[in-house]
Formats: structure tokens, C-alpha cells, sequence
């Protein structure tokens, strides 16, 4: 070490001028066969939506594996063209977002490449005024009750009964009355799903009674 | 997947440099932080990767706010630039910075901006840039202005730019602001206060270089971005990676 890092600032109320992009929410184009989308909504520590936060996710690719040169199994053979692996969206006045994408593939673990390994997830980061860095939870997978068990980081969090906070549901249909995660009251999606694909829900909870699990990376 | 040789890089983890998420000082803090601990996410192959987004989305005027309308903007014409660096030292080239400000009078071009100072035609005050091969970026910017804001009875933020950087992996994403050299506002300002280490916080501030003003046009800062670093003793012996540098 011999550079001292940059500190982090809040990214404010006004980012929306920069930060959001036309095709940001989608990872993959709408209409891609197979795309799911991930809709919820943000909630502050008195319940409220927050209106002005910004989502970021970023994933593999549906053979669990990274564009990126520190992958060092390189990228997948297939390619997923269309496939950047990046989601970003900032919140409406109801606090929801929605990020459109594909299913990520499981992840071999460092530690034990040939066995154990990450169930199929997002890493999701969350910025808003009043957070003067960022947050950094995951999203897992509600049909991955199998992987999800199995998870090294889902098998070993320090309260147990909060996992649930990390684990979408499925939402019935778009603008359905999906039954948020890890919490027992009911809300609206109004973030509408894409035409034939599926819909997860996925509500994070920045403080309160349901906080949703928040990761040091 | 090559069973028994996974090896991938691991970040360093600052302790005491980034604010704490609950600070008293500024107020929105309060109902917008984590209460319970977070819990240590051992750095696996999400996180250290990251999107690696590039030249499609930069047109030619994203670098020169001052360039973006028929006519110049209103105020002090600057030049910033500086270098994206690791905490080893080493270049980020090839990263997104995008950048976003008031005008000279202080405002943002923001529908939920209420300050009663004018806008200014030709100035919308975002930009974008993508560090060279030497993790060099550079903007042409106006200087923006102190601006009110509702934390506290007259408070004013200090003129700042927001900056937003990806670097090459999941760890490393910062959003950040740059302030500016001598500016009252800063030691009675919550948020950049809200960093604790006041040497940390020295280094949000952009430094005056007449090296870099060009003369009858521009005054020069220069301000570098310094990210997360890789622990290098995890690197060596690493397997030969068949992943291409550009993807």
C-alpha cells in the first residue's frame, strides 16, 4: 500500500441528472427469451419509500461466468452479446425499481473450486442522499432452495433468520400484490415485468424492523 | 472450470477513510443507514469483477461541459484533470467517470432544485470521460458555485463536483465529490466533515496548477482519484488468465 485511498461522498439528490441511463434497468434487452425481471422497492428506517436512490447490480452470466480478466476461466463460449452484466436504476417517487437481466449461472468458490460453490445471485449496490457511501447487499434466487442452502455466504450469516432478506420472491404478475421478502406486509409492484418474462421481487429494507443484510466487500 | 486453480486477486478493505454511514451532522443519515453490523463478504469472483463499460457511451462533447449548447456558458472557465490510480500505485486506465454539477450561480439543472439562482442556457453540467491508457482522465468545466441546502439554519455546500467511478472490479465503484482549494464553506460543511480523518479529507480537494491554466483561457486543477489496490501477494503465482484485456 502506498497510494491513500479517496474518500466516499454521498452521490446526493441530483445524480439523476448524470447517472441514469436510457438503458440502464436493462441488462439484456426487453424481450430477451428467458429475461427475468427483478422489480421492489427501497424503504428508509421510518418505512417510507426512498424516492431518490439509485440501484446497481451487477452478476455472471447465465454459465456463472465473467467478461472480465479476472475471471481467470475467461469469458463463456457463447458470448451473451447482448449481455453487460450491469444493471442500473434510479427509484421512482414510489421508491420501486426494476432491472431486467438473466438468470446468473453458479459460481465455483475460490477456496474449493471443484466443490463447493456460490449459488446463482446479484451483487447489488445501493446510493442514495443521506448515505454518505454506498450499500452493498445480494439478491438470490427463490427456485434455488438446493444452492441456496448450500451457499457459503447464505449458510453462514451471524443472524440466520434475516437470510430471507437476501432472497427474492416471485411476484404472480406484473402490478400484482407480490409478497415482499423478509417481510410480512403486503405492498404493490408497480414496476411491471417485461412481456412473457418472469418477475422476482426484490425489497430492500435500508433500516428497521426487516433491514435487509448489508455486506462489507 | 479448471478444478484446483481459481485464483483471483483480493482487495484491500480501507478502515477509517469513508465516512460512517450514521453521522449526526448531516441529518438525512438518520433513517438512511444500516443499524446492524455488516457482515465481512469474502471477496469471490462477483466481486472481483466489474463492468467494464467503455467508449460507447462517450460522445465527443462529454468531456467539455463548456462545449454542449450554441453558446459559452457564464462563468470561470476551468480545466480538471488528474490521474485514476490504485492503492498500489498502479494506472486505472480504460474507466468511466461520470461527473455531474451546479452552473456558476450555484444551480443544478434538476427538477427538484429549488434554489432561486438563474439557470444558465448553455450550461447542463454532466459529463463523461473514459481514463486513457495511463489512467488519465480530463474535464473542461465552468466553476461551480456554493449552493444552499435544508440540512441546518444557512447552510451552504461548498462548490463541488460529484464524480462516479467504476474502476475494474465490484470493490472498487466510488462516488465521490471534489472540492475546490480555500473554499470557507469547507470547514463548517457536514458532509465533507463527515470524513474523519482530516488527511483523508485533504485529498477530496482538487489542487490549483498554473502548469496546467492555459494562459488568456483557462485555470488548471489537478485532482487524482485513488481506488481500492489489489493485495499483490495473491496475484503472484496465479494461473495465466485466457480472459482478453478489452472485453
Amino acid at each position: 500500500m502506498s497510494e491513500p485511498i479517496t474518500p466516499s461522498q454521498t452521490v446526493g439528490p441530483f445524480f439523476a441528472m448524470r447517472l441514469p441511463w436510457p438503458d440502464g434497468p436493462f441488462v439484456v434487452p426487453e424481450g430477451t427469451p428467458g429475461a427475468v425481471t427483478i422489480a421492489g422497492r427501497v424503504y428508509d428506517g421510518a418505512g417510507n419509500p426512498i424516492p431518490d436512490a439509485l440501484i446497481e447490480t451487477w452478476q455472471a452470466d447465465p454459465e456463472g461466468r465473467f467478461a472480465h480478466q479476472d475471471d481467470p476461466r475467461g469469458a463463456s463460449a457463447s458470448g451473451y452479446r447482448s449481455f453487460r452484466g450491469f444493471g442500473r436504476c434510479p427509484t421512482s417517487p414510489d421508491g420501486s425499481y426494476r432491472i431486467v437481466t438473466l438468470k446468473p449461472g453458479p459460481l465455483p468458490c475460490p477456496e474449493d473450486p471443484g466443490g463447493v460453490a456460490e449459488a446463482p445471485h446479484l451483487d447489488v449496490s445501493v446510493f442514495s442522499r443521506g448515505m454518505l457511501d454506498r450499500v452493498v447487499t445480494r439478491m438470490y434466487f427463490p427456485d434455488e432452495a438446493e444452492a441456496n442452502a448450500a451457499d457459503p455466504v447464505l449458510s453462514s450469516l451471524p443472524e440466520p433468520g434475516r437470510r430471507a432478506t437476501l432472497i427474492a420472491v416471485p411476484a404472480p404478475a406484473p402490478d400484482g400484490p407480490g409478497a415482499p421478502n423478509g417481510s410480512p406486509a403486503a405492498g404493490g409492484a408497480s414496476a411491471a415485468g417485461g412481456a412473457g418474462g418472469s418477475v422476482l421481487r426484490f425489497d430492500i429494507h435500508v433500516q428497521g424492523d426487516h433491514e435487509t443484510v448489508f455486506f462489507d466487500v | 472450470m479448471t478444478s484446483g486453480s481459481l485464483v483471483v486477486p483480493s482487495y484491500g478493505r480501507p478502515r477509517g477513510v469513508h465516512p460512517p454511514p450514521d453521522y449526526s451532522g448531516y441529518r438525512s443519515t438518520a433513517l438512511r443507514h444500516p443499524k446492524k453490523p455488516l457482515v465481512l463478504l469474502p471477496q469471490r469472483l462477483t466481486e472481483v469483477t466489474g463492468p467494464l463499460l467503455g467508449e460507447e457511451l462517450i460522445t465527443p462533447t462529454d468531456g467539455d461541459l463548456t462545449g454542449q449548447h450554441d453558446g459559452e456558458p457564464q462563468g470561470q472557465r476551468i480545466i480538471v484533470c488528474g490521474r485514476v490510480l490504485d492503492s498500489d500505485g498502479r494506472p486505472v486506465p480504460d474507466t468511466l467517470i461520470e461527473i455531474w454539477q451546479t452552473n456558476a450561480a450555484g444551480r443544478y439543472r434538476h427538477a427538484r432544485e429549488h434554489h432561486p439562482a438563474p439557470l444558465d442556457p448553455n450550461f447542463t453540467g454532466v459529463g463523461r470521460a473514459i481514463t486513457d491508457s495511463g489512467g488519465n482522465y480530463r474535464f473542461i468545466t465552468i466553476q461551480p458555485g456554493a449552493y444552499p441546502w435544508g440540512n441546518h439554519y444557512n447552510a451552504w455546500r461548498p462548490a463541488h463536483i460529484h464524480f462516479s467511478l467504476f474502476g475494474r472490479a465490484f470493490t472498487q465503484r466510488l462516488v465521490t465529490q471534489m472540492y475546490f482549494p480555500g473554499d470557507p464553506l469547507q470547514p463548517i460543511d457536514p458532509i465533507f466533515n463527515s470524513v474523519p480523518d482530516p488527511k483523508a479529507r485533504e485529498r477530496l480537494i482538487a489542487q490549483f496548477d498554473i502548469g496546467l491554466t492555459q494562459p488568456e483561457w483557462a485555470l488548471g486543477y489537478r485532482w487524482d482519484i485513488v481506488l481500492r489496490g489489489r493485495d499483490a501477494t495473491v496475484f503472484e503465482g496465479g494461473p495465466d488468465f485466457e480472459g482478453g484485456e478489452d472485453q
